[in-house]
């Protein structure tokens, strides 16, 4: 168990934090994730690599978490404060470079397409396996990850951030 | 040619939206081929695919930047672990009781084909040994105590690698702890009662003297608070 942890909890925990936004309780997210395992270690099947069940365990756990704390409504508030502090392009770009606006962009992304963009570019999760994590069908895990992507320009240039696509 | 150019458009659509698994490396063969020369092929998949290269690097970065959890964490999850019940095995018939029970349900002609087949292999078995036996006795005489092929080995007993009881400081993080164990290389063996884990170092035995040494060495480590070497 001490090896599973050491090799898996810190991702785990970056997973469950991008997703319940709070230390906290991510913190308790990891927790639970690997009791559960702990707990049902015999009905996992190795049909896909560990990483990806546990993954799938802490999305289940954290969209658990965000119902009982009703912080969906907080989050829809989050990503409207992110496009309020850019009203002004010029201002946006003389005091951050592209690298600072991507990544409170990518912080600004709504929670489907937050999980889709970390398990796709930080998990390196193929197709098939974000289909697995995230319960959807392998066509719109591509649609999802390029409809995030078009959000993603669509926040950058109210930054005043022009990329040259879409 | 019309069909042929929406078929290409099709394909180029399909391609643009494999762009981010082929900047995260995790498409397969063939896939990553037909990118490869779709990009070599259209500037402008080219361009889209440098700005996936971007949000592929910081998204990578964001991540990154999150730090990780406190071993609090890690000694809540243990401690639960601790207070779990015990798995409860359920206890299985013994060997005899299940021979019995898979002949019981033999039908009784089944039983007479299957005693009559055994007996067969017995009679077999004992001709091959037999015919071992015959063809060994030419072999020459050989003491027992000693072969000239095999190399002298002596036990040496077990060796038993250093253990300790450590208990991190609060402040500890877990990838501090992670440099820590890398650095002894070192591995938890026992959970987190009173707050104490139990580590073994190497997998070598030491002397009085280094268990001494290595006590003081991890006594001075800034995330350890207390460090016990057990017998």
């Amino acid at each position: 168990m001490q090896v599973l942890y050491g090799r898996h909890h810190v991702r785990v925990f970056r997973f469950g934090l991008r997703l319940v936004r709070d230390e906290q309780v991510a913190e308790d997210l990891i927790g639970e994730v690997f009791l559960d395992v702990w707990r049902q270690a015999g009905k996992f099947e190795g049909r896909s690599a560990v990483s990806t069940w546990l993954l799938a365990i802490t999305r289940f756990k954290a969209l658990s978490a965000l119902r009982r704390r009703k912080d969906l409504e907080l989050e829809e508030e989050a990503a409207n404060a992110i496009e309020d502090t850019s009203d002004d392009p010029e201002v946006a770009v003389t005091k951050k470079d592209t690298s600072e606006a991507l990544r409170e962009c990518l912080t600004g992304l709504s929670r489907e397409h937050r999980e889709i963009v970390d398990l796709v570019y930080y998990h390196e999760k193929s197709v098939e396996e974000v289909a697995e994590i995230v319960g959807i069908p392998e066509n719109t895990v591509k649609t999802r990850l390029f409809y995030a992507r078009k959000k993603l320009a669509e926040l950058l240039k109210a930054a005043g951030v022009e990329r040259g696509w879409p | 040619m019309a069909l042929s150019k929406r078929k290409m458009e099709q394909q180029a659509s399909e391609i643009e939206l494999l762009l981010p698994w082929h900047a995260a490396g995790t498409l397969n063969t063939r896939d990553a081929r037909r990118v490869e020369e779709a990009l070599a092929r259209e500037p402008e998949l080219a361009r889209q695919y440098a700005v996936i290269r971007e949000e592929y690097t910081e998204t990578i970065a964001l991540n990154e930047s999150l730090g990780a959890p406190s071993v609090r964490a890690m000694q809540k999850l243990f401690a639960a672990i601790d207070a779990e019940p015990q798995v409860t095995v359920r206890p299985s018939l013994p060997l005899s009781a299940r021979v019995s029970a898979f002949v019981a349900g033999l039908s009784p002609r089944t039983l007479a084909w299957s005693a009559s087949l055994g007996a067969i292999a017995l009679v077999f078995q004992a001709g091959v040994i037999g015919a071992v036996l015959l063809k060994n006795q030419s072999v020459a005489y050989q003491t027992a105590s000693l072969s000239m092929n095999e190399p002298i080995t002596r036990a040496l007993g077990e060796q038993t690698p250093p253990r300790a009881l450590v208990r991190f400081v609060p402040e500890a993080r877990i990838s501090d702890i992670t440099v820590l164990l890398d650095a002894y290389q070192a591995s938890i063996v026992g959970g987190a009662k009173g707050g104490m884990f139990e580590l073994q170092f190497g997998n070598k035995t030491m002397t009085k003297e280094e268990v001494a040494d290595l006590m003081g060495r991890l006594q001075r480590e800034k995330i350890v608070g207390l460090a016990v070497a057990t017998p």
